[in-house]
């Protein structure tokens, strides 16, 4: 199914939702055993990710501690806080790809969608299908085309065919196809970094996640680019439920619904961006996010 | 504080010295290259390299067969030793963190040590004595033997240079380890690993101790793996150590084939890495 025949058929399902009225009450499956964040959608909808009791190790350090979050579907849930927080290392949970790193392991329950993605059962190549990433430093590969590399996730994974079709729709949505229509044969790397970002995305798209994961996605790109990234975050949340892990409090407060504030691999708070940075409940997410530390 | 004319000095000096060490290096190739054309050169000739040798006191002949059994043993090598080796290249750098991966690389490194004469024996123990004559397939595994510990090491040097970001953001979209081994971090590593086989298999071609008593040599064409073959390298060495004035001549044209064999194989491995990396530049 394209992502927007997955909007198709949501569509009457939201409207029939938003019928009921805000007033309506969660039914009780749905309700949140974590305190309840994020506005009227949260309450609204069952979310993407329930995440609990969420602890990632290195080795022996305990590098996350307890997190436990709601993101609602088609939102974007922003992770900020000093480096070293922990905050990468969530994102990293969430398609598995931290359980990569030699001694690393995570534990506590991962819903998406109701399931949970660090059972045994749950096999992480399948998953990191459904939930995609880009990363920091663009990072297209290097042997391949700008085509091959949009390409990549289903070509490597064994789809035939001509994938001119899916090219073209994702490097749309990565508001990258204009200016790479007539270099689809040429090398990625001829592409400048803002360029070789938004194509990262549009990989990530092709394979078609439900969930995006953002590891600081403008950090290596002058303004101009984060500009043009940013505005992406904002036409992909339609379809996508996003989450981005930024040092850039500005980014954080400019594209997100939700702000997480982490610190020593703690979730300090979590809420509605827009009172995260003007009203927060805790000291510390005020220190940070006015700039007294961090 | 030394004054400034004094570190002008020293600048200097070491300049000098470093240039003088560059030197000392190329005299000897650079004699190496003048004798073998000098001795060599007038011995060319186009039946020099289509004809086979000739009898004693013939004039004539060439080492055709010699530059047909020097191909054929080293394409037997690279059969046998490119997968085992860049398969072990490509073991020690993704997983050769553990036990295994120290044993392998220990083995490689006293393998690599070995002096070739000694592989030769084996290759005589393990093929030679068990089909009871020589053949061109023992003298192909004896090269394969020495290719193989070059090659592991070298493909895990350019396997660990691909970035780690290229294999996260193939695992990050959904595929598999084995796969983004294979086709994403083999695929980015191939320049390098094109090179270093061109120069093990360079290396191999320039071998004669481990060839002595497993192709043997041959007077005539051969193209069966199972039937003795004649090589560039012991067919110099049968010339040089004969009584015969023509013999050494022909040696020394043989040894100028030779070079010439093995530098267009470094070209090649050379214009071969260099269109890689700028491809990926």
């Amino acid at each position: 199914m394209t992502p927007a025949q997955e909007v198709a058929t949501r569509i009457p399902h939201d409207a029939q939702k938003a019928a009921q009225g805000p007033v309506a009450p969660p039914k009780p499956a749905v309700a949140p055993p974590s305190p309840p964040v994020g506005g009227a959608t949260a309450e609204r909808e069952e979310p993407k990710l329930r995440i609990s009791n969420l602890k990632a190790w290195y080795g022996s350090t305990l590098a996350l501690k307890d997190v436990a979050l709601v993101v609602p579907p088609r939102s974007v849930m922003a992770a900020i806080g000093p480096s070293g927080c922990g905050k990468s290392t969530f994102l990293r949970c969430l398609n598995r790809m931290h359980e990569l790193i030699p001694g690393a392991r995570a534990e506590g329950t991962l819903l998406l969608d109701g399931e949970d993605l660090l059972s045994r059962q749950v096999d992480p190549v399948l998953l990191r299908r459904r939930v995609g990433m880009v990363f920091q430093r663009p990072n297209p590969f290097p042997t391949m085309s700008v085509r091959d590399n949009v390409a990549a996730g289903l070509k490597l994974n064994g789809v035939r065919g001509s994938h001119d079709e899916v090219v073209e729709r994702t490097l749309r949505q990565a508001a990258l196809w204009d200016e790479v229509k007539d270099r689809l044969d040429e090398s990625a790397l001829g592409l400048s970094g803002g360029q070789q970002q938004r194509l990262c995305i549009a990989r990530a798209l092709a394979v078609q996640p439900e969930v995006l994961l953002m590891d600081e996605p403008a950090s290596a790109l002058d303004p101009i680019a984060t500009a043009k990234v940013e505005d992406l975050i904002h036409e992909l949340k339609q379809h996508y439920t996003i989450v981005i892990v930024t040092h850039n409090m500005q980014q954080a407060a400019r594209v997100s619904d939700q702000t997480a504030f982490f610190y020593m691999g703690e979730l300090v708070e979590v809420g509605p961006t827009e009172k995260m940075f003007t009203n927060p409940d805790k000291a510390q997410t005020n220190d940070y996010v006015t700039g007294k530390f961090g | 504080m030394t004054s400034l004319r004094w570190r002008k000095f020293v600048d200097r000096f070491w300049t000098l010295a470093s240039a003088a060490g560059v030197l000392a290096a190329l005299v000897p190739l650079a004699s190496l290259l003048w004798l073998v054309v000098s001795h060599g050169a007038a011995g060319l000739s186009w039946t020099f390299f289509t004809n086979l040798p000739a009898p004693v006191g013939e004039t004539g002949g060439g080492v055709g067969n010699g530059i047909v059994g020097t191909l054929l043993l080293v394409a037997i090598a690279s059969v046998i030793a490119l997968p085992v080796g860049i398969g072990a290249g490509v073991f020690l750098a993704e997983k050769g963190n553990g036990r295994a991966g120290e044993l392998i690389r220990f083995v490689t490194e006293v393998l690599s040590g070995v002096p070739s004469i000694v592989i030769g024996i084996v290759a005589y123990g393990l093929v030679v004595a068990r089909m009871k004559h020589f053949s061109a397939l023992a003298g192909g595994l004896a090269l394969a033997l020495l290719m193989i510990p070059t090659l592991a090491r070298s493909t895990e040097e350019f396997v660990r240079l691909v970035p780690g970001a290229l294999r996260e953001a193939s695992l990050a979209l959904g595929v598999p380890k084995w796969k983004t081994s294979l086709l994403v971090i083999l695929r980015t590593a191939a320049g390098g690993i094109i090179t270093a086989v061109l120069l093990a298999v360079a290396r191999a071609a320039g071998e004669t101790a481990p060839l002595l008593f497993t192709a043997l040599n041959n007077q005539y064409w051969n193209l069966r793996a199972d039937q003795p073959t004649a090589s560039l390298t012991v067919q110099i060495f049968n010339y040089a150590i004969s009584p015969y004035e023509d013999w050494h001549n022909k040696a020394w044209t043989a040894a100028l084939v030779l070079l010439l064999l093995v530098g267009v194989l470094n070209l090649l491995a050379r214009i071969l890495s260099r269109n890689r990396m700028e491809g990926a530049r």
